[in-house]
């Protein structure tokens, strides 16, 4: 008989909020630095671009609990009470820095040469054809990946657990301790996960067809 | 900043580091190529299939690409055990990690089979193959040829993601730092060098499926260009 | 009968008022046809008549919704008929984007149905394989890449590829169309070597001259039915209806 009850359940929707939480905290830091290392990742400086690249590379060859033990035991070291949270913030956006960056250096090299040709034409200089011309047309292309990054994102904050932080994996676990139902419990937190993620995988299918039906 | 950073402790334990590193490789390699023979397969399911394979096999793909490896560990581990199935932490690993690559791979070959075109089938039909002889021959190499690099690319991502599997005990390269680091204290100084240790097993595992590509790809290595 | 009378008039191929349907399109509207042995039959029409979904019933690619098509005694076209392979041995058919395999060399191309079909050791298959590619004047291509050949060239290949399976019948679906002109004649040539060989031949082409000279029977397809049929000189020199008087105008 699975002695799972309804507050077994409640409690795991509840800590499905934070995972939530850590996902917006990932997508945003990861964008707010990733844009920056994509810009890096075309730009005509070689050093700029090595320098992304670089940490490009560092991070998409590091496991991220291995990032993610790095930035709390760092925390440490720098002195600072090593409080899961903020290592999990910050493991989180220098992970999604590094993927979001690819995804959108991507997306701008889509853009077709002509465009900033005819932008170059016009006069515009080139923060102006950035701005107006090239990032919005990147934009659009970034969209399907972007979104289908962001399951990877959701799913990734299931490490968080690891480090003590009571997100949804750790809440099952923590009912898992007190009830010893692993199948049925673990279920249930893989079903609150599919819940959360299958949406997004579903709508970045449907962005994708769209993008492709739109072109030629 | 007041830390001073200590690698001494390596010229000690740097063995369970190379132990740890050869689980992961061990671990990994089996879950990449099991992980391959079922995305194969049910790639083959979702391309020629009929309607209920194609449900099932798709169900199998949206259910695990949609929740985390670390809550897939611990149904193998956990829940199987508590089901009267008990496997050992390393069993566990290459199960969940061959069920994980399996279902990634799955979409990967599923591109590459459908970019061999019909009228080779038409072709391979009217020279008398099966339907077997014709995926066997005429299909796969070309469709893996076709999607190699991103099998690359998922086989090293797995190789990374092995490391999850420390939170189950199995002794591999991630577990082995958390030792380390337990019993030193020099924390940061071991998982740095664990960071380089899993780049440097991402660049020989891109190595190595180069090499692969290139003993498999006959047309490929004698011609030098794509397909 | 006597035996040798008796083999001259053998059909080979056989279509008994074939109706073929794409959902609400009638391609094929009620078509019959006889093909017997030694005999190069030129299907001629504009694009849209059914010629090329004829060929292909024929070769047991489509299904049909009513009518018969007999091949070497054996049944085709309808869902679930029995000694495919049988059939398969007996067929060859060549495509117009000719389909070799792209990650194998033409020796490969052409023993590999050897092998795995006609379960011929690999050293037969290979003898059988330079035997063919003699025929149609590629011996030194053997051991190339189809991307490494001109588009006659493996349109050669793909018909030794066919040959090499001893068939009765050889099917040529518009073999040429995709042909740059110069390379057209390489390949109609060895189809002429072929027919003067004594091969049974249907042939889907465009090629006036080809058919004119070679064929033995022409057969004008349009909309879907078969509008003129007979020896070639007859029905080049007497043509019965406007429509293939029209469609030989626009060919010339």
């Amino acid at each position: 008989m699975i002695q799972l009850s309804v507050n077994h359940v409640l409690y795991l929707v509840e800590a499905a909020r934070w995972t939530i939480l850590l996902s917006v905290i990932a997508f945003v830091g990861g964008a707010v630095v990733g844009l920056p290392v994509a810009l890096m990742r075309v730009s005509r400086s070689g050093a700029l671009r090595g320098i992304a690249w670089g940490y490009i590379q560092l991070i998409q060859g590091t496991p991220l609990l291995i990032v993610l033990f790095l930035s709390y035991f760092g925390l440490g070291i720098l002195g600072y009470k090593l409080d899961p949270l903020v290592a999990a913030g910050i493991s989180f956006t220098l992970y999604a820095a590094a993927f979001l960056g690819e995804i959108w250096r991507g997306s701008i090299e889509a853009v077709p040469k002509t465009q900033w040709e005819a932008s170059d034409c016009l006069g515009l200089n080139p923060f102006q054809q950035y701005a107006y011309v090239i990032l919005p047309q990147a934009l659009r292309i970034a969209i399907p990946p972007t979104v289908g990054f962001m399951v990877q994102i959701v799913k990734n904050t299931s490490l968080a657990s690891v480090i003590g932080f009571v997100e949804l994996a750790r809440a099952g676990q923590i009912v898992n301790n007190s009830t010893f139902e692993p199948f049925a419990i673990f279920t249930a937190v893989a079903a609150i996960y599919f819940v959360l993620c299958y949406p997004l995988s579903v709508a970045a299918r449907t962005l994708e067809r769209r993008a492709h039906a739109g072109r030629s | 900043m007041s830390y001073k950073f200590d690698f001494e402790f390596l010229a000690e334990r740097w063995p369970d580091f190379v132990a740890g590193a050869w689980l992961t490789i061990q671990l990994t390699v089996l879950a990449i190529a099991f992980g391959f023979l079922v995305g194969t397969v049910c790639a083959l399911a979702r391309a020629y299939g009929g309607p209920v394979l194609r449900r099932v096999a798709g169900g199998y793909v949206e259910i695990i690409r949609n929740t985390p490896l670390l809550i897939q560990i611990f149904i193998v581990y956990f829940g199987l055990s508590s089901l009267g199935l008990k496997l050992s932490a390393e069993v566990s690993a290459v199960l969940a990690l061959t069920i994980n690559m399996g279902a990634y791979t799955t979409e990967i070959m599923r591109a590459g089979i459908e970019s061999v075109q019909r009228t080779q089938l038409e072709a391979a039909d009217c020279l008398g193959l099966t339907r077997l002889q014709t995926i066997l021959h005429v299909v796969l190499l070309p469709a893996m040829e076709r999607v190699y690099p991103s099998l690359g690319s998922q086989g090293v991502l797995l190789m990374l993601a092995s490391s999850i599997t420390s939170q189950i005990s199995a002794e591999e390269l991630t577990a082995t730092a958390n030792l380390v680091q337990s019993d030193t204290y020099r924390s940061f100084e071991v998982y740095v060098i664990v960071a380089v240790v899993y780049l440097a097993l991402s660049a020989l595992y891109r190595l190595g499926f180069w090499a692969i590509g290139l003993i498999l790809f006959e047309r490929r290595r004698r011609l030098g260009t794509p397909l | 009968m006597p035996a040798a009378l008796e083999q001259a008039n053998e059909s080979v191929v056989s279509v008994d008022n074939v109706v073929k349907e794409f959902g609400p399109l009638r391609v094929l509207d009620g078509v019959s046809l006889d093909v017997t042995r030694g005999q190069t039959v030129a299907i001629v029409g504009r694009s849209g008549s059914g010629k090329s979904t004829l060929l292909r019933c024929i070769a047991g690619l489509e299904t049909v919704q009513e009518g018969m098509i007999t091949v070497c005694g054996h049944a085709v076209g309808r869902p679930g008929s029995a000694a495919r392979a049988q059939l398969r041995r007996d067929v060859g058919m060549v495509f117009q984007s000719y389909n070799l395999f792209p990650h194998l060399n033409v020796e490969r191309n052409i023993t590999l149905a050897l092998t795995l079909v006609k379960r011929q050791s690999r050293d037969e298959a290979k003898k059988r394989a330079a035997e063919v590619l003699a025929m149609v004047g590629l011996t030194d291509k053997i051991a190339s890449y189809p991307e490494q050949l001109s588009g006659g060239q493996q349109q050669r290949v793909a018909i030794a590829r066919s040959l090499a399976l001893q068939p009765q019948v050889m099917l040529f679906d518009e073999v040429t169309s995709a042909l740059d002109p110069e390379l057209t004649a390489e390949v109609l040539g060895v189809m002429e070597n072929l027919a003067h060989h004594g091969m049974t031949m249907i042939s889907v082409t465009h090629e006036m001259g080809f058919a004119r000279r070679v064929a033995d029977m022409v057969v004008f397809m349009h909309q879907g039915k078969v509008w003129e049929t007979g020896p070639t000189a007859d029905v080049f020199a007497n043509p019965r209806t406007a429509e293939f008087k029209q469609f030989v105008g626009s060919e010339l």
